[in-house]
């Protein structure tokens, strides 16, 4: 398949979608709530700085927890 | 030693727990009907019959809503490990990363790829290249499955690692161990078997509710046919890989076993709990009585389970805490108390070798390691997981496993005489929740039965949950409750509007 015959595939196939459509903006919402909301107000990772702070914290936290 | 808040622990799970199980819903029906797609395409290949193409374009629309809800709800379980479990995270190393990154760039990238042109390619591609779209879109979402399922067999059987004390993480020492050690084998051919189950017990499901409505009648007899067939191989192979998974747990997790078995004093010709009751109450790790209200038993049946034969060892919950068998090694077992005595040493070696103390300490830590997750057990009795829902949802699982056999035997055995039954037609949709309590059951089963590691014997949840206050989890658990239940009810809204259209109507 041609680079054109691709290009067509993916515009024709999305101009007709009907449920799909509904779907891709599901999908969005999804994507908007998951990576704008949840990662960035309550998902930060515990662990910052480089490797060598991060293997320090941890050490720290599997020593004193014993 | 510096208390973690139980509480913390218990929300942290029930967080992880929540988005798993919300995951689980989409997972396998991906599997199952995807697989059901193909053999349906398969037959219209190679008939040439417009029937089953349309048979096909209508499960591949219904696959399709599945899939779109599905996508992205696993990335938020990878969110929690980088936030709520960041001991583990850093602990686990590559290991765990490896197979996540095989699974984005291989199996993702096949999957979308392919399923542009299943879904777009229907009047631009030949019939054997779609098929072929078809069924490299199914094999790129069981290859998913495969890598996903290979990083949570390492959790439960941590091998092909060695651990270095200076980075404090583990290394990846045999890429082939991993992706290839006997539990993640089993683990896999049993989840993506009884995913199969699941997709079948859907179609079977929806075809009937067809019936009951005396619409699509053609249509929902084919398809109950190609289910019914393929339900019935799916859900025997389901059983036997349920078997070897029996087998692992008792080599590798013999506390998990017993747990789902509710058996405190092992011993040889054990019988299997095929159907009990439990005394509500009972401290496990010492219960002062029987601890069955009633039990129905089949005789030597968890000693066949266990270890194939009729006279077969299988320890109980005291026997393992009290250590003194011989173990899968052949070498006696040490007990409970032995192995945190052996887990404490290895944290002390940990904490001397980062002081400088260098080489005996790493000898010392390295001696020692197959135990390091028993030091942070402050007693024996923490060792023994929930056994009320371990033991429950074993039963749940496995009698739903021996329902589902019977259905598709008698849906095959009945034909379209039951177009004539509407009571047997109601069962059978409503066999389609009961498909999936199973299939969360069985993963209840995996992972509390394995509590309290987060990784077998080397790390409990106490030392791998990150130190965040137990409020802000528990905010975010009902946060998710709530966005879940609304994803849950969108999807179930656009799926049974796209069945209540039926295959006639052309969408996609």
């Amino acid at each position: 398949m041609s680079i054109r015959g691709i290009y067509e595939l993916y515009r024709d196939g999305f101009r007709r979608m009907t449920l799909g459509k509904t779907l891709w903006c599901v999908i969005l919402v999804k994507l908007v709530v998951i990576f704008a909301l949840l990662r960035v107000f309550f998902f930060t990772p515990y662990l910052q700085g480089t490797d060598e702070q991060k293997s320090r914290t941890v050490t720290a936290e599997l020593i004193n927890r014993h | 030693m510096e208390p973690i808040d139980t509480s913390l622990i218990d929300w942290s799970r029930a967080q992880f727990a929540l988005t798993a199980m919300y995951h689980w819903v989409f997972v396998p029906l991906t599997l199952g009907l995807g697989l059901i797609m193909c053999l349906m395409e398969t037959v219209y290949v190679r008939t040439g019959k417009e029937f089953w193409k349309t048979a096909t374009q209508f499960w591949m629309k219904l696959f399709g809503i599945n899939f779109a809800m599905g996508v992205a709800t696993g990335i938020i379980l990878e969110f929690e490990f980088g936030t709520n479990w960041s001991n583990y995270s850093w602990f686990v190393g590559d290991i765990f990363g490896a197979p996540l990154a095989v699974e984005g760039i291989v199996a993702f990238f096949l999957e979308a790829t392919f399923i542009a042109l299943m879904f777009f390619g229907w009047e631009k591609l030949g019939r054997k290249t779609h098929l072929l779209s078809t069924w490299m879109t199914v094999l790129g979402a069981t290859f998913s499955a495969w890598w996903i399922l290979v990083a949570n067999s390492w959790m439960q059987y941590p091998v092909g690692m060695e651990f270095n004390p200076e980075t404090v993480r583990s290394e990846m020492v045999s890429f082939a161990a991993v992706a290839l050690s006997p539990v993640a084998v089993t683990k896999f051919l049993h989840t993506v078997t009884s995913s199969w189950v699941l997709g079948a017990v859907f179609v079977v499901g929806v075809s009937a509710w067809y019936l009951l409505r005396g619409r699509h009648t053609d249509f929902a007899h084919a398809s109950i046919r190609v289910a019914a067939i393929f339900g019935l191989i799916a859900s025997l192979l389901t059983a036997a890989t349920g078997h070897q998974s029996g087998v692992d747990i008792a080599r590798h997790q013999p506390m998990k076993l017993a747990a789902a078995e509710g058996l405190y004093e092992g011993g040889q010709g054990v019988g299997l709990v095929g159907l009990g009751i439990l005394k509500p109450g009972i401290d496990w790790s010492n219960p002062s009585e029987d601890p069955f209200l009633w039990k129905l038993e089949i005789p030597c049946g968890l000693s066949i389970l266990a270890t194939n034969s009729p006279e077969g060892y299988v320890p109980g919950i005291k026997n393992i805490l009290e250590g003194g068998y011989v173990g899968e090694d052949g070498l006696p077992e040490l007990s409970a108390e032995k192995k945190m005595e052996m887990g404490g040493r290895a944290i002390e070696a940990l904490a001397a070798s980062q002081a400088g103390k260098n080489e005996q300490a790493v000898r010392i830590l390295r001696e020692n390691f197959p135990y390091f997750g028993y030091g942070y057990l402050k007693s024996p009795a923490e060792l023994v997981p929930p056994v009320v829902p371990t033991f429950y949802s074993f039963r749940v699982m496995v009698i739903l496993g021996g329902y589902f056999i019977a259905l598709f035997a008698g849906l095959l055995l009945v034909g379209k005489r039951i177009g004539r039954w509407k009571p047997v037609l109601l069962a059978v949709l409503l066999s389609i929740p009961l498909a999936y309590l199973a299939s969360e059951a069985g993963w209840i089963v995996a992972e509390v039965g394995r509590q309290p590691w987060a990784i077998q014997g080397l790390l409990p949840n106490c030392a791998a949950v990150s130190k965040l206050s137990a409020c802000s989890v528990q905010t975010t658990f009902w946060i998710f409750s709530a966005l879940f239940t609304t994803l849950l009810l969108a999807e179930l809204c656009i799926m049974v509007r796209a069945i209540s259209d039926g295959p006639d109507k052309e969408s996609a």
